[in-house]
Parts: structure tokens; C-alpha cells; sequence
């Protein structure tokens, strides 16, 4: 009877195929209909049609939005217990604000996850584990570390532009800078060392062994040297006129890739899908090489399957399958994206990848090792916020609005209300 | 008792009940998307409660708006939706008025540009503010390149408060003034010509007719636009939202210069999930809009019919 009266309704409100709204379950030609929800680019796009193909009971339905609408969304569809995607994606920096209410999300250890936890790297299994242990989330791509440079901008200022010889003018950041000195001296016009101090600085931050949160959740940001003696540099950078002062994944940062405005960029792996997205015409100009310092991480996300979600078994089948190492590394022949999984870290063809965008750079073997050598960070309950923080107070300084001191004291000033 | 008792009874209750039952929707749907929202607002506001932890909420009472009250960058946003208020009703209402009067013309294609200034409203925000943020780039913006043609250099439009409250009040009245100017308009060709006429005859001007017999004429109107702007502007949210995109979009600029009320309503609930103190922040925002559109009430309320 029920059921009548929902189809009447449903009759009554739309016709045609667009059914979504009721039931939901059910898409078109009675198939099961997943929704995923993603930010950036994550390589999907294929594998979802290969899914598809394979599975023709399923359809999916990706939703793509950027960075901090996709987070705050998804926040605001658990609050309410309504609109979240089947699969949603989650990034390194709020995974741990998430976990702290794990009944929000299916716990995928009572799905079979516990059978898979030797898939992944430990330290990224334990980062999306709730205070009972639940399992939030399987773990996609690490972030690693790297740089990725404009060969022809280097050789035009006089600087070696060979991947090795470029990785021996930078062994550590205070040489990034000086050789960023050298580079700024004698520059094409409007051309800058690096595009934003913010970007820099998060580089930087991720290689310290402790970030912006100790272990037991407590704020680390005003007595970590690591972070003060990184800020202190990066604006150093900056006063020195190196930087091109364009705020990280903004619009006018993508136009900046377009125009060649600055001739570096830290490049976690997954900053290289946006670089080929962002700039396709520049196909040839880049280069990778290994970050100073060395090591490190910066991003990398999880596939979270929301509790509210209608049909959470074949949302958890799906974020099995694309979590895989198989799928991992399609996504890094695809898309750049480096595999949590560290069984493909000896896997010949991940290691001898090469990627044609970047003049051939072995970023098979660079992100290997950078995955091999990286030390994780923990990431405390609002990571995320911090480092819009941290980010906004570097903007200050390169907008000219505050010197090093007075920014720095009042990030750590915010950082303080973030958590009080 | 007969079939004519009955009849005359049914009328009877008929035009007892029936005017409660056709204003009975809007009680219903007032009740359920106005008067219940604003009372489980204040209800949370009196709440220490996370976003996503509605069963760990406790009750704290005041505590909430006296945090409020001593946060300056609670006072910082009031501020800076304050001089975004000034900024975009004045003008709004200025250029509405010149438009209605140009439009009130005898001119050639006259329905085609009355159609053509409601357009910037039906377009949708979010579109609108792309691309004047596009404009107002600080690299590669037509605004900047203007102002370099003529030797005035870059302005980071973002980076400033001032250049800042311009660039997005540029934007919202942009897309309002249209519709007000459509409101003015309606209500100027009700204003009978034989005052125009007997004006016109006792030698005033036109700027003089303007002042003195269409303004004070179109006073109800101009109240009328004067509490829509006021109530859309001081809740202003995707404007500011979107002028500074990426990660850093709800802290309104890098040192919060442009951040509205409304913003750092959004940037409590949804980035901090302070579900509490952004109610907090709400209802004071809703008492502030009331008292801001009683001022701009009895300002407008001074034109006089001379």
C-alpha cells in the first residue's frame, strides 16, 4: 500500500526519467545507483566505467566539487543524516576530524576490512581508525613529495635544468631559497622562484616528524621549532621577492601554471594530475626531481561509505575495488596519483613508470622512494583549519599587510580560538 | 430537519471557517520554514553542540553570546557588513532611481532595455561573482588593466578592506539595481502628467521635477526597496564567499577584511562545527538586520511631499 502511494506520489511530482529523488535505490532500467563523491581529481573516471561494465546492475554517479565545498558539504549531509554520496572521499587533512564520530560512518571492519589491513601502509590504516578501533575509511593515494620545475624558465636564468643537477642545487630548503635567489636575479620578466609562500610552507611542515599536532591531540603550533624555523624561512622567500604570490588551487593559481609565472612547485604526487589539468599546453616544459630535505608527506585521501546511505554493501564493494593495489595502480599510470599499497612499491611497472607530461622523469622510481622514506605525520582533529590558518597568516605577509612576527602571533593566536 | 436547513447551515459554516482555511497554508508553511527554524535556532544557540554530535550537546545558556560579544572577529565582521551595507544600498537605490527615470523616457526598443536591466538578476550568483572576481584579478584582470592604460597601476583588489567592500559591492549592485530600478519605474508612470505640466509652466527644471515631484511621489517604493536591499545585504554570504576561492574561502580574505556576519556564521558552523555559537551568531545577526532596516525605515521615511 505504501509503496502505491509512493509511486503516485512520485508519478505525481515527476515524469519521465527523472526518478532519482524517489526511493533512491533504484536508477534507471532497475539498476542499483551509487553516488560517489570526490574533490580534485582522483583518476576515476575510468575505472568508474570500467566498474560499470562489469558490474551492469550498478551505475554510478560521480560528484566532483573543489576542496573545502566537497568537506563542508559533506559535514553539513552527516549533521542532518541526509544528501550525503554512497562513497564519499575524505583528505588526510579532516580525516581525523571525521573519525571523531565514527557511528557516522559504516565501521568497514564489520565489512570484511579487518581481512585487508596488510593492503595498505600501517601508518595510513591507523590514521582513519575511530576511537573503538572502527575503520572509517580505506585509504586511496599517499601524498609523497617532490618538486616539479619549468625546465626552459630554469635554462633561461642560467640554471642547470638536468633532473639530477637541479635535485644537487637544493639538498635542503635554505639552498632552495638561495638558488631561488640566483634564479630571481636574472629571470624572464614576471617570473617568480615559487608560486606561493603558503604551498611552500605546507611542503615544509609535512616533513617535520611532528606537524601541528602531537600524538595526544594537543597543539604543537607555538612551541614546535620546526614550524617556526620553516615560517621564518619561507618568509625570508618571500621578502626576497621570490615568490609569485598566487594562493594555492585558486583560479588565478591556474592561470598562473597557464602564463608561466613562477618556475617551481612542491609537488605531492597528486599535484601533478592537477598541473596536467590545469595547463595541458605546457606538455613538455616540466620536470620532477626530489624535494628538498627529502621524504615527507602532503595530502592523500580516504573512501568513507556514510551510514545514511541506502545501499551501503554495494558502496563498500565499490570502494573495496577501487582502493585495491590493482586499481591503485591504474590510477598512477592514469593520473600520477601515488598507491597507499605498498605492495606496488617493488612492482616493475609502477617503478619504471615514467610520465611524458613531465619529460619523461621516472616518477615511477622518485615517488617510490619518496614513499619508502616517508615518515608520516599525525594529523590532529582539525588539521585542515590549521593549515588554512597558517596559510591565510603567509598571505598576509606577502600582501604586504604584516610582517613575519606580527602574522605568526596572530596565527597562533587563531590556532588558540580554532581549539578553545 | 429539511434539505433547505441543512444547506443554509453548511453556508453558515462555510463562511465561518473557510477564511481560516485559506489562510491557513501560510500559517502552515510559515510555521514549519520560518517560526520553527528561528525557535530551534535560538534553542541550539543556548547549546554547547557540535555539528555532528547532536546527542552530546549540553545546555550552557547565555554562555554562547557572551563568548560573542568579547570576539573581535565577531565585531570585525559586523563591521565589515555594516560598510558593505552603506556601500551597496545607497548606490542601489541612486542608480535605480536614475535608470527608472531614463527608462521612463519616450525611447526607441523603450521594453527592450526594461527587459534588459531585470537580466543581471536572473542570472545566478555564483556565475556573477566568477567572473568579477575574473575582473578584479589582481595579474590578469580587465579592471587592473584599465587602470594601468591610464598610468593608475595594480590595486589587489582582495588584499585591501577598502578595494575589497568596493569590488564586491560592485558586484551586488550590479545584479539588484535592475530590479529596483523595474519597481521605481512602475510606480513613476502611475505619477499623473498634469504635474509635470503645471511643474514644467511654473519654470522648474527637469532635475528640480525630478527632486521634488518623482521622489517624494515614489516614497513608499523607495522605503520598500530601501528594507529588501537592507535585509538581502546584511545576510550577505556568496559574494564574499566566492571573491577569494580555495581552501581560505570562509575566512573572507587573509585577515578576515572582508568577511560578513553571515561568512563567519559559515565559517563557525561548517569549518569549526560550532553548531552553538554559529546560532548564537544568527539570531544576533537577525536582530541586527531588523534594527538596521528600522534605521534605514525612518530615513527614508523623511522624504517629504512639498
Amino acid at each position: 500500500m505504501r509503496s502505491k502511494t509512493m509511486a503516485l506520489v512520485c508519478a505525481a511530482l515527476v515524469t519521465g526519467t527523472m526518478l532519482a529523488g524517489c526511493g533512491g535505490e533504484s536508477g534507471a532500467g532497475g539498476k542499483t545507483k551509487l553516488t560517489i563523491g570526490l574533490f580534485g581529481n582522483f583518476g576515476y573516471t575510468e575505472l568508474l566505467k570500467e566498474y560499470a561494465s562489469t558490474h551492469p546492475d550498478i551505475e554510478i554517479q560521480d560528484r566532483t566539487a573543489s576542496y573545502s565545498d566537497h568537506h563542508k558539504n559533506l559535514a553539513a549531509h552527516l549533521a542532518t543524516n541526509n544528501g550525503a554520496a554512497d562513497i564519499e572521499a575524505v583528505d588526510s587533512g579532516y580525516i581525523a576530524q571525521f573519525k571523531d564520530t565514527p557511528d557516522k560512518f559504516v565501521d568497514l571492519n564489520t565489512k570484511g576490512g579487518d581481512q585487508l589491513r596488510e593492503r595498505w601502509l600501517p601508518w595510513k590504516w591507523e590514521a582513519s581508525l575511530g576511537k573503538e578501533g572502527q575503520q572509517i575509511g580505506y585509504g586511496t593515494d599517499v601524498g609523497g613529495l617532490a618538486i616539479c620545475y619549468r625546465r626552459d624558465l630554469l635554462e633561461a636564468a642560467g640554471l642547470p635544468s638536468d633532473r639530477a643537477q637541479v635535485a644537487a642545487l637544493w639538498p635542503t630548503w635554505q639552498e632552495f631559497m638561495a638558488a631561488g635567489k640566483r634564479f630571481q636575479a636574472s629571470a624572464p620578466a614576471g617570473v617568480k622562484w615559487f608560486d606561493g609562500g603558503p604551498t611552500v610552507l605546507n611542503a615544509i611542515v609535512g616533513q617535520a616528524p611532528v606537524g601541528y599536532y602531537d600524538r595526544s591531540d594537543n597543539l604543537t603550533v607555538g612551541a614546535n621549532p620546526d614550524l617556526k624555523q620553516g615560517w621564518d624561512l619561507v618568509v625570508d622567500g618571500v621578502r626576497a621577492d621570490l615568490s609569485a604570490k598566487l594562493l594555492y588551487s585558486t583560479p588565478v593559481w591556474n592561470t598562473g601554471f597557464k602564463q608561466g609565472q613562477f618556475a617551481t612547485v612542491t609537488c605531492p604526487a597528486w599535484q601533478m594530475a592537477k598541473i596536467k589539468d590545469q595547463a595541458p599546453e605546457t606538455a613538455g616544459k616540466w620536470d620532477v626531481t626530489s624535494v628538498p630535505g627529502g621524504g615527507g608527506n602532503w595530502g592523500g585521501s580516504y573512501l568513507t561509505i556514510p551510514k545514511q546511505g541506502k545501499n551501503v554493501d554495494k558502496a563498500v564493494e565499490l570502494a573495496t575495488w577501487l582502493t585495491a593495489p590493482e586499481q591503485q595502480a591504474k590510477v598512477f599510470t592514469s593520473s600520477g596519483l601515488l598507491p597507499s599499497t605498498p605492495k606496488l612499491y617493488e612492482d616493475p611497472a609502477i617503478v619504471n613508470y615514467r610520465n611524458p607530461f613531465f619529460n619523461d622523469a621516472p616518477v615511477g622510481q622518485l615517488f617510490t622512494d619518496a614513499a619508502k622514506n616517508l615518515k608520516p605525520q599525525y594529523q590532529g582533529p582539525k588539521a585542515g583549519d590549521v593549515q588554512t590558518a597558517i596559510g591565510n597568516a603567509m598571505q598576509r605577509v606577502e600582501q604586504g599587510k604584516q610582517n613575519g612576527e606580527d602574522a605568526w602571533n596572530q596565527f597562533v593566536g587563531d590556532v588558540q580560538k580554532l581549539t578553545s | 430537519m429539511t434539505a433547505l436547513d441543512r444547506t443554509a447551515r453548511r453556508h453558515r459554516w462555510d463562511t465561518r471557517f473557510a477564511p481560516y482555511a485559506y489562510v491557513a497554508p501560510y500559517f502552515l508553511i510559515f510555521g514549519v520554514f520560518g517560526l520553527f527554524p528561528l525557535l530551534y535556532t535560538i534553542w541550539v544557540s543556548l547549546q554547547q553542540r557540535s555539528l555532528l554530535d547532536a546527542d552530546g550537546a549540553s545546555f550552557i545558556g547565555l554562555d554562547n553570546y557572551q563568548v560573542l560579544f568579547a570576539d573581535p572577529y565577531f565585531w570585525n565582521a559586523m563591521g565589515n557588513t555594516l560598510s558593505l551595507w552603506l556601500l551597496t544600498t545607497i548606490p542601489q537605490i541612486l542608480f535605480a532611481l536614475w535608470i527608472a527615470q531614463l527608462l521612463n523616457r519616450k525611447v526607441r526598443t523603450r521594453t527592450l532595455f526594461r527587459m534588459g536591466v531585470i537580466l543581471p538578476n536572473v542570472t545566478s550568483v555564483a556565475a556573477v561573482t566568477i567572473i568579477f572576481a575574473q575582473l578584479f584579478g589582481r595579474d590578469f584582470g580587465l579592471i587592473n588593466w584599465g587602470l594601468d592604460l591610464f598610468g593608475a597601476g595594480h590595486i589587489d583588489w582582495q588584499a585591501g578592506t577598502a578595494s575589497s567592500h568596493v569590488a564586491i559591492a560592485t558586484m551586488v549592485v550590479w545584479r539588484w539595481t535592475g530590479y529596483h530600478a523595474l519597481i521605481f519605474l512602475a510606480s513613476m508612470q502611475a505619477i499623473p502628467p498634469s504635474m509635470y505640466e503645471a511643474a514644467t509652466l511654473d519654470g522648474a527644471r527637469n532635475w528640480q521635477q525630478f527632486w521634488r515631484i518623482t521622489v517624494p511621489l515614489l516614497r513608499p517604493q523607495i522605503i520598500f526597496s530601501t528594507i529588501i536591499a537592507t535585509t538581502g545585504n546584511m545576510r550577505l554570504l556568496a559574494e564574499p564567499l566566492l571573491f577569494n576561492p580555495g581552501t581560505a574561502a570562509a575566512t573572507g580574505g587573509s585577515d578576515r577584511q572582508f568577511q560578513t556576519v553571515a561568512l563567519y556564521l559559515y565559517e563557525q558552523g561548517f569549518s569549526n562545527w560550532d553548531f552553538g555559537y554559529s546560532s548564537a551568531i544568527a539570531i544576533v545577526l537577525a536582530i541586527a538586520t531588523i534594527l538596521v532596516a528600522g534605521l534605514g525605515y525612518l530615513v527614508t521615511k523623511r522624504i517629504q511631499t512639498d
